[in-house]
């Protein structure tokens, strides 16, 4: 293991990574598709509105397109902490 | 060549091609067993990873739950993919450069406990094996369907043939196999998929075609959601647009399907075969590429099944309104070879119609409540009549009846149940004449209602087969490690031999394949009702006591016992409160009623609540205990940085 103050801050950045992506995976869901749907209900989108779409379809995509952000930013740090495998 | 032999051709080529696989891949060492040495690479994991995540609820049910559902079951496509999410950011990378194989022995190291880990067990036991029911009774209801035999005789193919890959080939077997089976069963979800797209909207990506344009409408602009919602509300059903009636709840059943999707033990084992932890991460996104492929298409088939399903009774809808043309002839469906799909399902009963009113015409449409109300009060009083014994009092029967009969004519005069602007009398009609349109046609029949080729109609059922098995063999490979592995090797016999581990491993397996198999013979109603308690469990029990091992160095043992105890038994007996304690039919204290549910939350919604009660236990009980020794605070410290993860094994 890389020496103490190395990891804890290693740590503290995996943690705001982690709180950002969180944010998005529920803004793009619970948020889009389904709090903020009737407050968005005036944005169509081929037939449907803004937040029925965000709920069928456009949840996954985000979903996917972070894990692969985090996995990303994740390798970058580890390699910036001395930390990868 | 007809029908049968075509399925049999491509469903015996199926599962010729699983026991090779299983042949060439089979384990030979515990580790091999339980997670194929470590060393499948992630792509290929995060395609097994998809197979055995997709069930038979999955591919056969999902969508036909979405396209009577609407939006208000947008959950299960937001809740089975968001899970992902979690399982990347908050525990695959951890569990994986812990290294070892189960679930249970993570939460017995990081809480220093043997009882933690027997808790762990028994929560991984009543999760487990309430899904690999619902799969094995899935393998039956698709044997019976395609291959003509009884569901118990399907569902005893399907045992022999899991037991056959799964028990010699352990988490490497399954692993191969999984592979192929996401292939066959990819492939037969998106074929029909992309006809029906193409014919109804002109867009051959079905993600495209849900927002595109109606292809048959004159009018270039008209979409198909559009025409959807259009049509069946012209019939009475709610839009398939239309917003949610409990806002709160929705939101609760996603976070369950959620979290319940990040604890469930079955998908969580995957992630310890990758080699390295920086895997573990990308591999849970290429997991969710293999399953978005199927989730993104589903509310597209659902959407437009359900669309061609109400015009084939209603053809004026097709370019207009449902009434400018009669519904369909019950003589077009008997001649009709194009309908012949009809009268096959009508004989399994899961579509059933009824020329109620005589006129020769099936109309299909939705009931008021009241008059559903006022049909099933008059069905009742005949029945009541039919049945009773010689001395009853019949004269008091028959008025019953007679009351019943005015009541029902007043709800077919009543112009607030009629259909398209008029009352129902006024039209002749008595009620719905389709009367069972169940969820499972929507995929299982999809292709003869497009009118699609022979081949494909084999195709689904190879793929509603490798759906199935898939998802059992990785459930019943989580159960055996579980009691081969924690339960023998950890607490019962400590210092059995590996070759006896092993043997133990596979005799588990055998004995989970056949109570799975036996528990598979009851109704299949009862499989329905516990997958909810499946997600509500893990959501409650194994999600939170992951999480907080990896991201708490304070929570102590105490901690994590009451916490999985607290989260287990408040969500089972919510569930229980409201669908009968232990399922059994009748026990219930409350009706499963919106209205009678506590706060609006529906069983299926409570495992967010049970999650919290978890945590919120677990910190209090561990603020009053002794904090964890320190070669605990090691152990943290380690899974928390993925250098030193054991390194990969030649495969």
């Amino acid at each position: 293991m890389a020496d103490k103050t190395s990891s804890n801050a290693y740590w503290a950045a995996n943690i705001r990574v982690i709180t950002i992506s969180m944010v998005i995976w529920f803004v793009c869901s619970f948020g889009l598709g389904i709090i903020l749907r009737p407050a968005l209900s005036g944005i169509s989108i081929g037939g449907a509105d803004l937040g029925f779409w965000f709920a069928q379809n456009g949840s996954i995509y985000v979903f996917l397109v972070l894990i692969f952000a985090y996995a990303a930013k994740m390798n970058k740090l580890d390699k910036e902490h001395g930390v990868q495998e | 060549m007809d029908q049968f032999t075509l399925n049999l051709i491509v469903v015996g080529a199926s599962f010729a091609l699983y026991f090779g696989i299983a042949f060439w891949a089979r384990a030979g060492s515990t580790s091999e067993f339980y997670a194929a040495s470590q060393g499948v690479p992630p792509v290929m994991n995060g395609m097994a990873t998809a197979a055995d995540w997709m069930s038979a609820a999955s591919f056969i049910s999902m969508a036909g739950l979405i396209a009577f559902g609407g939006y208000n079951n947008s959950v299960f496509l937001m809740g089975w993919t968001g899970g992902y999410v979690l399982l990347a950011l908050l525990l695959a990378p951890y569990l994986r450069k812990f290294g070892k194989f189960t679930v249970p022995e993570f939460v017995g190291d990081r809480f220093y406990s043997t009882s933690a880990r027997m808790v762990a067990v028994i929560c991984l036991l009543v999760i487990s094996i309430t899904y690999v029911i619902g799969q094995m009774v899935g393998v039956g209801v698709t044997f019976a369907r395609f291959l003509e035999v009884s569901t118990t005789t399907g569902l005893l193919i399907g045992s022999a043939v899991v037991f056959a890959y799964a028990v010699f080939g352990g988490m490497k077997g399954i692993t191969y196999t999984q592979v192929a089976q996401y292939v066959v069963l990819i492939i037969a979800y998106t074929i029909p998929a992309l006809f029906i797209s193409l014919q109804l909207t002109g867009n051959f990506l079905p993600q495209l075609g849900l927002i595109g344009g109606y292809a048959p409408s004159s009018t270039p602009d008209d979409f198909f959601l559009h025409k959807l919602d259009q049509v069946v509300t012209e019939l009475g059903f709610a839009a398939y647009t239309a917003d949610t009636p409990n806002m709160f709840n929705m939101f609760l059943v996603t976070m369950s399907l959620m979290i319940g999707t990040a604890g469930l033990p079955h998908v969580i084992i995957r992630f310890f075969t990758v080699p390295k932890v920086s895997d573990a991460r990308s591999s849970a996104g290429w997991a969710l590429v293999f399953i978005a492929l199927l989730y993104t298409v589903a509310p597209a088939v659902g959407s437009m099944a359900r669309l061609n399903i109400t015009t084939t009774f209603w053809p004026g809808a097709i370019e207009g309104s449902a009434f400018d043309k009669p519904a369909l002839s019950v003589e077009e469906i008997n001649t009709n070879p194009e309908l012949s799909w009809i009268l096959n399902w009508q004989k399994t009963g899961l579509l059933v119609f009824e020329d109620k009113n005589g006129d020769g015409l099936i109309q299909y449409f939705n009931e008021k409540p009241a008059l559903a109300a006022a049909n099933k009060a008059l069905a009742d009083a005949n029945k009541a009549l039919a049945e009773a014994p010689a001395d009853a009092d019949k004269a008091a029967l028959e008025a019953k009846v007679t009351e019943a009969k005015a009541a029902l004519d007043a709800a077919l005069a009543d112009p607030a149940n009629g259909l398209n602007g008029k009352s129902l009398a006024e039209q002749g009609l008595v009620g719905n004449e389709l009367t069972t349109v169940n969820n499972d046609i929507m995929v299982l029949a999809n292709p003869e209602i497009a009118k699609l080729p022979g081949w494909v109609i084999a195709l689904v059922a190879a793929g509603a087969l490798a759906a199935a098995l898939s998802t059992a063999a990785g459930l019943l490979l989580a159960i055996s490690s579980a009691i081969s592995h924690d339960l023998i090797k950890g607490a019962l016999k400590p210092d059995i031999s590996e070759k006896g581990e092993l043997l133990w491993a596979r005799i588990s397996m055998a004995f989970a394949i056949v109570l799975a198999t036996w528990l598979g013979l009851d109704p299949p109603g009862f499989a329905a009702q516990v997958v909810a308690l499946a997600f509500g469990l893990a959501a409650a029990t194994i999600f939170p006591v992951l999480m907080m091992g990896i991201f708490s160095t304070r929570v102590t043992k105490e901690g994590a016992i009451a916490g999985m105890l607290v989260g287990l038994i408040t969500t089972s007996v919510y569930i229980f409160l409201y669908l009968g304690w232990f399922f059994v039919p009748g026990t219930n204290m409350f009706p499963n009623t919106p209205d009678a549910h506590f706060l609006g939350i529906s069983p299926a919604a409570f495992g967010p609540i049970g999650a919290l009660l978890n945590f919120a236990v677990a910190y209090i009980v561990s603020g009053m205990t002794k904090a964890p020794p320190q070669d605990v605070q090691d152990l943290i410290q380690s899974i928390r940085v993925p250098k030193g993860a054991g390194a990969a094994q030649a495969h």
